[in-house]
């Protein structure tokens, strides 16, 4: 994936620019230093965010304010140098990445999301059974009726109302969208030309606002199936499918599988450089996982800013893990967060004058 | 005190609320100047079809607002034809016919509708509105009456719709039709009905003969005011008209509104054609909802200058 290969080739180039070797990794505020830092993007992991940086202006008095108005936003203001970060689900793409010239942008990631797809069939007693391809074909409006052979397949011994199937989808875009069309275009060629993006043209459906919009939309409506992400779908005790993974066992989305995917596609990417985490195998990976990245931009004059936000993240990346699993998030693969602590400390200490 | 001191004064007073005025309609040209400058590029690049084509395809690049301007447009029409014979009736109830205590009561009660905030609104069309309408209303509309051979009633039920949004738009605009008809009602002058009373009318005649057409300009300005509400309307449309980016074939039909498209699409757009495109839609509802406005305030205002002053 190429924003795996941004982050790698911005590592390179992090570290040729390493400012000498001073060793200063105390979280100590200095005069000078920024007293506040303002971000803003993605919605889905605002709720971490917001733990982390209460507990790290607790600790430091650095206060980091952060606006969770979506991942576009989060961009275009980060573009435009109104804020000191940004957040999003959506990788950068180069195109991205070139506009936001003269900064260059480090986007690390900071925890992994994933996608539940959520149900309402009155009378169903288990997890309904979704393959990667099946799930295709539910929101291409391939499969109308809940008791098609397809499904009825996938879920033997259970009985699938004749109700029509509809599709609830997110129509504010964003993250959670990007994921869930990028997977239907890993499983499906008919989403291939389509599905990588975060403002997909759902051929079939409606459109809730937000998680909480489709949720209630599924909710509402019996038949109605609707992806929503992960964090939300578990705090609110949502029925989430059971999907095929890519080596064949069928798997709820819970903190285990999805770190489990994370684990396995970050580990396969050492050698190939290249980390796929949607569809990653493994018995027990859930496939429709993905990061959410904190953009980080670099520019002399946010030097100290830069530098602040580089110690937040030394500290989140290695002492945040237990609030991400308090709220539900699953914490980055430790092979990952192994690669870019050394990159961040850099970050971290202040330039040779 | 010196009268020179008394002009000074006037003049700080006539100086300091011109400057607050003053902040209204600049407040307007900014906004409207703002969404312009951002839109143009959009209006450059894909020109009319921004207004006529039907295809909102971001990936590719295709921003077409018809379905988007269509949805608005008939939804508060929808809304309008619903609302507005009942806000009249209340404002005739109210004024001409009822006790002064029942009257006060119920205008206190409708005035209560416009209180209830839009996302409110939203909730109880996702959770009793739409249920209602899927489960019974359309089956009903469709099916047992068989309407469903007109294209308007076919379709599969969902629920948000079309429809859905209309009614939800028509309670909300109910109280500000209400409340308007009722203040140009009372601008009539009594002596209008009264006159019309001793010609030997009964009270319903007085009203459709006497009272009504004194009104009929104000009404519809009050008619309007609901209009201009419900096309910039977005929280309660979003939630229930299905967000469905494509022209509605029929009632029942998921459809969007420009204002449901832009707080949906906004925050998440990152590409300049994208925001831009949006803006446009954006300039487009700012300039209906401006226009419908400026109608209806023109139009309350024929009545009060005519009536309101005449000493009945």
């Amino acid at each position: 994936m190429a924003v795996w290969c941004g982050v790698v080739c911005f590592a390179i180039t992090a570290c040729g620019e390493r400012p000498g070797a001073s060793s200063d990794t105390t979280h100590l505020r200095r005069p000078g230093d920024a007293a506040e830092l303002t971000g803003a993007g993605a919605t889905f992991p605002y709720p971490l965010y917001a733990r982390w940086f209460g507990a790290w202006a607790q600790r430091t008095g650095v206060r980091i304010n952060y606006q969770s108005i979506g991942s576009g936003g989060g961009i275009r203001q980060l573009q435009a140098g109104t804020v000191d970060f940004g957040a999003s689900d959506v990788p950068l793409s180069d195109d991205e990445l070139a506009a936001m010239a003269p900064r260059t942008v480090l986007q690390v990631p900071t925890a992994v999301g994933a996608i539940a797809i959520t149900y309402n069939l009155p009378g169903l007693d288990r997890a309904l059974r979704l393959s990667g391809p099946v799930l295709a074909a539910i929101f291409d409006g391939t499969i109308t009726q809940w008791n098609d052979p397809r499904l009825r397949a996938l879920n033997p011994g259970v009985a699938l109302p004749e109700r029509d199937v509809l599709v609830v989808y997110r129509a504010d875009g964003g993250g959670t969208t990007f994921a869930m069309g990028s997977y239907l275009a890993t499983v499906s060629p008919s989403w291939a030309s389509r599905g990588r993006t975060k403002d997909v043209r759902w051929p079939v459906g409606i459109g809730g606002r937000g998680n909480e919009g489709v949720a209630a939309q599924v909710k509402a409506m019996a038949g109605a199936i609707g992806y929503i992400e992960v964090v939300y779908a578990r705090q609110n005790r949502l029925p989430t499918a059971a999907l095929q993974s890519a080596d064949g066992p069928f798997l709820v989305p819970t903190i285990e599988h999805v770190r489990a995917a994370a684990d396995t596609a970050i580990a396969l990417a050492a050698t190939t450089t290249a980390a796929q985490l949607l569809n990653a195998p493994g018995a027990t990976s859930y496939p429709i996982t993905s990061l959410t990245w904190l953009l980080l931009p670099r520019e002399p004059e946010r030097r100290e800013g830069t530098r602040e936000l580089a110690r937040f993240l030394a500290w989140a990346l290695r002492d945040g893990g237990v609030i991400a699993g308090e709220l539900g998030y699953a914490p980055i693969p430790d092979r990952l967060r192994d690669r870019l602590l050394p990159i961040i400390d850099s970050l971290a200490v202040p330039t040779v004058p | 005190m010196t009268s020179a001191r008394i002009g000074a004064s006037d003049r700080l007073f006539l100086i300091g609320t011109a400057a607050a005025v003053s902040v209204v309609p600049l407040l307007i040209v900014v906004i409207t100047v703002i969404v312009v400058i951002a839109a143009w590029p959009a209006v450059q690049t894909h020109g009319l079809t921004l207004l006529t084509g039907v295809e909102w395809d971001v990936p590719r690049q295709q921003f077409g607002a018809l379905p988007a301007i269509v949805g608005t447009l008939t939804s508060s029409a929808m809304a309008l034809a619903l609302a507005a014979p009942v806000g009249v009736c209340v404002a005739v109830f109210v004024n001409e016919l009822a006790p002064r205590t029942i009257g006060t009561a119920v205008g206190a009660l409708v005035d209560l509708l416009a209180a209830i905030p839009s996302v409110v609104y939203g909730l109880w069309g996702i959770f009793v509105l739409l249920p209602w309408l899927r489960e019974t209303v359309m089956p009903l509309l469709r099916d047992t009456l068989g309407l469903g051979r007109f294209a308007l009633f076919s379709g599969p039920a969902y629920g948000p719709s079309l429809l859905a949004s209309g009614l939800v738009l028509a309670i909300m605009i109910l109280p500000y039709i209400a409340a308007v008809a009722r203040e140009v009602l009372a601008a009539v002058p009594r002596a209008q009905r009264e006159a019309a009373l001793a010609l030997g009318a009964t009270r319903w005649e007085m009203v459709r003969d006497a009272v009504l057409p004194t009104a009929r300009a104000g009404l519809i300005g009050g008619v309007m005011l609901g209009l201009g509400r419900a096309l910039g309307e977005t929280m309660a449309v979003t939630m229930v008209i299905g967000n469905r980016n494509a022209l509605p074939d029929s009632l029942f039909a998921p459809a969007y509104s420009m204002a449901a498209l832009l707080a949906n699409e906004f925050n998440e757009a990152t590409g300049d054609a994208h925001v831009s495109a949006l803006m446009a839609v954006a300039g487009v509802l700012l300039f209906v909802a401006l226009l419908v406005n400026a109608l209806a305030r023109v139009l309350v205002g024929s009545v009060r200058t005519r009536h309101a002053r005449v000493p009945g």
